[in-house]
């Protein structure tokens, strides 16, 4: 049997991966979005900003926001999922300096968001699920709470395009 | 410009993250509204192309829609979003400006029904669509 390899070359390379995919979105970085990773298990992660406020009054995030930070959460999810077996059997140009270099992201054909309560003015997460991936399309469902798990402040449903392998 | 496309518009532009991306309210009246948002660099999706992320223009659909049911004669106060579909339909021109337009076509006493097109310079060809429901304030 092969020997399992150290927990330190599996994690950094995961970790290597999923910077990868993330930090090289600029749009990722100005909402200031970041992922949690817990095996192949993500959780989106957007610390509150003043910049994301939509109503002052309330004040509650802005309802862009909200759709904005889910349709990130969905995609990286799903292109995380697809690239994961690739990442775990060493397929992909991998360098823990250069980094990788990843095949493009998916692309949105849809996305429908469900608003079930205003975003309070703190820290969101989220979480998706991918319903289905086929060679050409994916069907993504993704959550997103504040404080409370299973009190969902919005979630929602989208369709993407698959990127074509180089 | 009238006193109360003045008004909107300070309204608009008192929303933190509507002022953080530039957008302009440019038209609004009777449940119609028109907003721009300015290509931004930190609002790329694809790095390669250059090509703006489809939550931008969520963003902007948004607040435009939101505008449009602020404006209509029938809703008296604010409002917020209830359910928004948004469809892609291809990659916004890097580099050009976002122009949205929203249409609240029918309100009840509780909820205002909206559509939206955003578009790049060529307005024929539209970037996205949208539908929404949103909440009506009471009278």
């Amino acid at each position: 049997m092969k020997r399992p390899e150290p927990v330190q070359i599996v994690k950094q390379r995961r970790d290597v991966a999923l910077r990868a995919l993330v930090s090289g979105v600029p749009y990722i970085q100005y909402l200031g979005m970041k992922f949690d990773r817990r095996g192949d298990e993500l959780t989106g992660v957007l610390p509150f900003d003043e910049k994301l406020i939509g109503n002052p009054l309330l004040p509650a995030l802005h309802g862009g926001v909200t759709a904005a930070f889910l349709e990130v959460t969905a995609m990286i999810t799903l292109s995380w999922s697809y690239l994961w077996e690739d990442i775990e059997n060493g397929n992909l140009d991998f360098d823990p300096v250069e980094g990788m270099r990843l095949p493009r992201l998916p692309k949105t054909v849809d996305f429908s968001v469900d608003y079930l309560r205003s975003g309070l003015p703190r820290d969101a997460y989220a979480r998706a699920h991918v319903n289905r991936s086929g060679r050409r399309y994916a069907s993504v469902h993704v959550e997103g709470w504040q404080d409370k798990r299973t009190k969902l402040f919005a979630q929602a449903t989208g369709h993407f395009v698959m990127p074509q392998r180089r | 410009m009238t006193d109360r496309l003045k008004i909107a518009r300070q309204f608009i532009e008192a929303i933190p993250h509507s002022r953080d991306l530039g957008m302009t309210l440019t038209d609004m009246e009777d449940g119609v509204a028109v907003i721009t948002m300015p290509y931004d660099e930190r609002l790329i999706g694809d790095p390669e192309t250059g090509v703006i992320s489809g939550g931008a223009v969520s963003a902007v659909m948004d607040t435009c829609c939101g505008a449009a049911v602020m404006s209509h004669p029938a809703n008296m106060g604010g409002t917020a979003t209830i359910d928004l579909r948004i469809d892609y339909m291809r990659a916004a021109t890097p580099g050009q400006t976002i122009t949205a337009r929203a249409v609240c076509y029918h309100v009840t006493r509780s909820v205002a029904f909206v559509r939206a097109t955003a578009t790049d310079d060529d307005a024929d060809n539209p970037v996205a669509t949208a539908t929404g429901a949103f909440t009506v304030e009471g009278k």
